[in-house]
């Protein structure tokens, strides 16, 4: 097995565990931490199914973002929805045989790429172009959409203009899932592609986006409008209230 | 009104105001005056930065990352999108980038990545990381006192951050390590040796209330109580303390006692809980704003109310809505025995506590009350939701019965009414720019800057539609437009309260 192989092979499984690790231990972070007063921002739904839906709106919709701004909203939906297309279209290199909506959704996804990297440039032009969002922008924040740029364009390359060796790769995925090492073709736009993906993994747990799971334990998105009918206390404020009692 | 030392911004055309370019440093002077040692030393904080102010800074942000996951969500989720940026009164009025909330919540953000993030302890330049200096503490105490917390910016954030979260943290840590602020700190102590904001003791506010009885009955010759302890009453009232003492609160004070009077109600106000505002909620601390909360349980327990009913103000809505049954148990649903005490005694059939605009609209869809509304002809009103209202709380069953409901009563005892530009109120609504801790002389340039979002959407239905009376139903907004009118050319008189209409229109006999 060549060296390139190699490093490839521990790359992924690192990455994959700092990945879900991280990841994992952020979540239960988050679990753990409790929300000791009810800070739903109002108008708030009065039933946990209407708070399902409020954030499902948040999550499909990116409802907030469009009250607040269409062109953030029009380039950010671009790209998530776009990233969401590609990543169910890469579903088919972990799976023998291949489920049909996957297969389905192979053109699609192909194309979705276009979307995902205009949406990435609309935003990415904000950061140069309007004076308030210029001030806020790190060197993260520009990294951060260079490498996902870095990750949509390596990607339309093979997908468009200089194939790789598909029937590989997918042995090589299928053989890290396995265990059952396979050789990953040596083509300059795949070791990019997917030496990008893997840094893309590792940083996802310590870096904003963190915004992915935060969301969902977002207080002032997740919490239901019902104070005066259901009394809401942490532990550690119960534990306060017995002190003091 | 002195000459101001700063420039009144000036209106625009249209009701919504363009989005200023950033001009850094722009509000960078202000700051607010610093509690000195009796009131610190009151509310069990330093008075002065110790040697060790920074390990103490940093550790007692470690615990309100521990307790609040707001502030930890908050914290890693922004992405600088730049959602917020243009959406705070405060940036609009000043052009201080620093006032976007986004450059608000980075104040923190930059020194919670340095000690707590690994990208900030590794690669600090990259993440834009830095370390907590006295300089860096400075900037806290300048921008988080001009924060409201009004929350508007949650509205508009795709993961919902809110700023007030963020701000509320920062003034426990800067209390924490002594740099408190005078206004709000000594507020808490009044509250808390006195019993209300105000200072204001029993027996003067036994005088205000027989003076009122008086003024109210030459007024109309109706002999319409106030009661003071009336220990067995139904309801009890909890007002803000403004309400008994400032033009042009004590008109609304008036109008919440002609509608006990047309229902036939048996209530009271109390001495012990003559405050509804709690100033802990701006400060971030839950002890010190369970402490102020519990005056009202301990009230409500001593007079043997079955209702608790709260008047115009917006925060103490905030707090009594969301908050009092996690603090205190006034609410229902609560197991544990100490709320169960309190909540054996109150009444519940009501929710508990009520808003009074949820009061008097029920009373007028029962067709309890009365109104000539020709009475209030002379006033073309429009009205202003309050942010801790529109954004914090609710009134009625329905989510947004904040906003109806007040409108309704308006629309019932008055004739003129006209809403601004929806995209300045309801949940989008404009803090008045006073609220949050900010209503103090020291902070003017920035209440009057801040002011401007609202005030030109208020110019535009006084020009559209002549407009001449601003309803609200909270006592910093009235306190806050009573001062700020004048510098934007109005006069103080055009501000009122909804219960001031009630009170004009209301039929006694």
């Amino acid at each position: 097995m060549s060296t390139l192989t190699i490093i490839y092979t521990v790359l992924f499984y690192v990455a994959t565990l700092v990945f879900i690790g991280g990841l994992a231990y952020r979540i239960y972070e988050y679990t753990r931490t409790p929300a000791p007063l009810k800070i739903p921002t109002t108008p708030a739904p009065t039933t946990s199914a209407g708070v399902v839906y409020r954030m499902a709106r948040e999550v499909v919709f990116f409802e907030s973002l469009f009250k607040s701004n269409k062109w953030i909203w029009v380039f950010g939906w671009l790209f998530h929805f776009g990233l969401l297309l590609v990543l169910l279209r890469h579903i088919r290199y972990f799976q023998e045989p291949v489920w049909f909506w996957v297969e389905f959704l192979q053109p699609y996804g192909k194309y979705a790429s276009f979307m995902m990297v205009v949406g990435l440039l609309g935003l990415w032009a904000r950061r140069f172009l309007v004076d308030r969002v210029r001030y806020i922008s790190t060197p993260s924040d520009h990294l951060m959409l260079a490498l996902l740029v870095g990750i949509g364009v390596s990607g339309m390359m093979m997908t468009f203009v200089a194939h790789t060796d598909i029937v590989a790769l997918k042995a090589f995925v299928l053989g890290l899932m396995f265990f059952d090492w396979q050789p990953l073709p040596a083509d300059p736009f795949l070791l990019i592609h997917l030496g990008l993906v893997a840094v893309l993994m590792i940083v996802f747990p310590v870096s904003k986006l963190l915004h992915a799971p935060g969301i969902f334990f977002s207080p002032s998105r997740n919490q239901v409008d019902n104070p005066r009918e259901r009394r809401h206390i942490a532990p550690w404020a119960a534990a306060l209230e017995r002190e003091q009692a | 009104m002195a000459a101001p030392d700063f420039e009144i911004p000036q209106f625009q055309e249209h009701a919504v105001l363009d989005i200023p370019k950033i001009k850094e440093g722009a509000m960078s002077h202000i700051k607010s005056f610093v509690a000195g040692q009796s009131a610190q030393e009151y509310l069990g904080y330093p008075w002065e930065l110790g040697e060790n102010w920074k390990e103490r800074a940093i550790e007692r942000m470690g615990e309100v990352l521990k307790k609040y996951r707001s502030v930890r969500v908050f914290l890693d989720a922004c992405v600088h999108c730049g959602a917020c940026t243009d959406k705070c009164h405060y940036y609009l009025g000043t052009a201080d980038p620093k006032n976007m909330p986004v450059a608000r919540q980075e104040l923190m953000r930059k020194v919670y990545r340095r000690y707590f993030t690994f990208g900030g302890k590794y690669f600090p330049w990259l993440v834009g990381a830095e370390d907590l200096t006295e300089e860096v503490l400075n900037d806290w105490y300048n921008y988080y006192h001009e924060c409201s917390e009004c929350r508007r910016c949650s509205v508009f954030c795709p993961y919902g951050i809110d700023t007030a979260e963020i701000t509320m943290a920062g003034r426990e840590i800067l209390n924490y390590v002594g740099m408190g602020q005078k206004y709000s700190n000594e507020i808490l102590v009044k509250v808390q040796k006195v019993g209300n904001n105000l200072g204001l003791p029993g027996p003067a506010l036994e005088d205000t209330l027989a003076g009122l009885e008086e003024d109210i009955e030459a007024d109309t010759g109706v002999p319409v109580k106030l009661p003071l302890d009336q220990k067995g009453a139904e309801i009890l009232l909890v007002t803000p303390s403004a309400d008994f003492f400032s033009e042009p609160h004590v008109e609304s004070l008036i109008g919440y006692a002609k509608v006990f009077h047309a229902a036939g109600a048996s209530w009271t106000l109390s001495s012990l809980a003559s405050e509804a505002g709690n100033f802990g909620l701006f400060n971030g601390n839950y002890e010190t704003m369970r402490k102020v909360a519990m005056r009202i349980r301990d009230a409500a327990l001593e007079l043997g109310v079955k209702r608790i009913i709260v008047g115009e103000c917006g925060h103490a809505w905030r707090v009594a809505y969301s908050y009092w049954n996690t603090l205190t148990g006034i609410g229902y649903g609560g197991e544990d025995p100490y709320s169960q005490m309190l909540q054996k005694q109150l009444d519940h059939r009501y929710p508990q506590p009520m808003h009074i605009c949820e009061y008097t609209w029920d009373l007028i869809q029962k067709g309890v009350l009365k109104f000539d509304k020709s009475k209030n002809d002379h006033r073309i009103i429009t009205f202003h939701d309050s942010c801790n209202v529109a954004r914090a709380s609710r009134m009625g069953n329905e989510p947004g019965g904040q906003f109806t409901i007040p409108r309704n009563i308006i629309r019932a005892v008055a004739n003129n009414f006209y809403d601004m530009d929806p995209n300045t109120i309801g949940e989008s609504t404009y803090c008045c720019g006073g609220g949050g801790g900010l209503l103090t002389d020291d902070l003017m340039e920035v209440r009057v800057k801040g002011a401007l979002p609202r005030m030109n959407a208020f110019n535009a239905v006084v020009q559209q539609n002549g407009v001449n009376f601003l309803a609200l139903i909270c006592a910093i907004c009235k306190a806050q437009f009573t001062k700020v009118f004048p510098y934007y050319g109005f006069d103080m008189s055009m501000v009122g309260g909804v219960h001031q209409l009630v009170s004009t229109a209301i039929e006694l006999d």
